[in-house]
């Protein structure tokens, strides 16, 4: 089981979910209505290490956010 | 170092204290980015979320980066609301000289507006709307896309 948080503005529970890699992520996301708006532009960090690869192997436990566009300052 | 505060900074304060903290380590320069809040397209402020586990070692790799020159960086940022003319932001580079200072300041505050996590929103009339068109996404982004 991994966990999904969702960042800043996007309004979203987080989820818990039995996933093996992003490319499942992916997929669940893709079908969620809430998240058109964010998945094209947001940023994947996996145990708060940002990922480029959705073949990143996840493992239970792991925790998974996603980081929509930032504007500190 | 990294500190985050919980609504306005208190500049006069921060920028003392960290004056005193290097005003013996023999850092030749000492240049604060001090940000503040303008009056502008009717806002009553701004405010902040921050994801602080991301923005540590963010800034860590840039404490290294700063290191490598002589160099260190002191940063301090708010979470929660800020009102107009109050600061939200402070970043600071102290150097022995101060071209190296100089620059780094500016590619620091750079990358700070990419690719720090912490998130803006728009005070009006009392909702919170997030800044979306000034926001820009980190490298990588559209992933799950």
């Amino acid at each position: 089981m991994v966990r999904v948080e969702f960042l800043g503005p996007i309004q979203k529970e987080p989820l818990e979910i039995d996933i093996k890699n992003l490319n499942e992520l992916a997929t669940i996301l893709q079908d969620d209505s809430d998240m058109q708006e964010w998945l094209q532009n947001s940023a994947v960090a996996v145990n708060d290490t940002l990922v480029s690869s959705r073949e990143h192997p996840l493992h239970d436990g792991d925790k998974i956010v996603l980081l929509p566009p930032v504007c500190g300052g | 170092m990294l500190y985050l505060y919980d609504g306005a900074l208190d500049v006069p304060t921060i920028l003392k204290e960290w004056y005193e903290q290097e005003d013996k380590s023999n850092y030749g320069a000492y240049i604060p980015f001090i940000g503040t809040i303008r009056d502008e397209d009717g806002i009553d402020g701004l405010s902040f979320d921050v994801y602080e586990p991301i923005l540590t070692s963010w800034f860590e790799a840039w404490q290294n980066k700063a290191k490598q020159k002589g160099a260190i960086i002191k940063m301090a940022h708010s979470r929660g609301d800020v009102m107009l003319h109050e600061s939200s932001y402070i970043a600071a580079v102290f150097s022995p000289k101060r071209r190296v200072a100089l620059e780094f300041i500016d590619e620091f505050v750079e990358d700070f507006k990419a690719s720090a996590p912490i998130w803006k929103y728009d005070l009006r009339d009392g909702e919170r709307i997030y800044a979306k068109d000034r926001s820009t996404a980190i490298k990588g982004s559209g992933l799950l896309a």
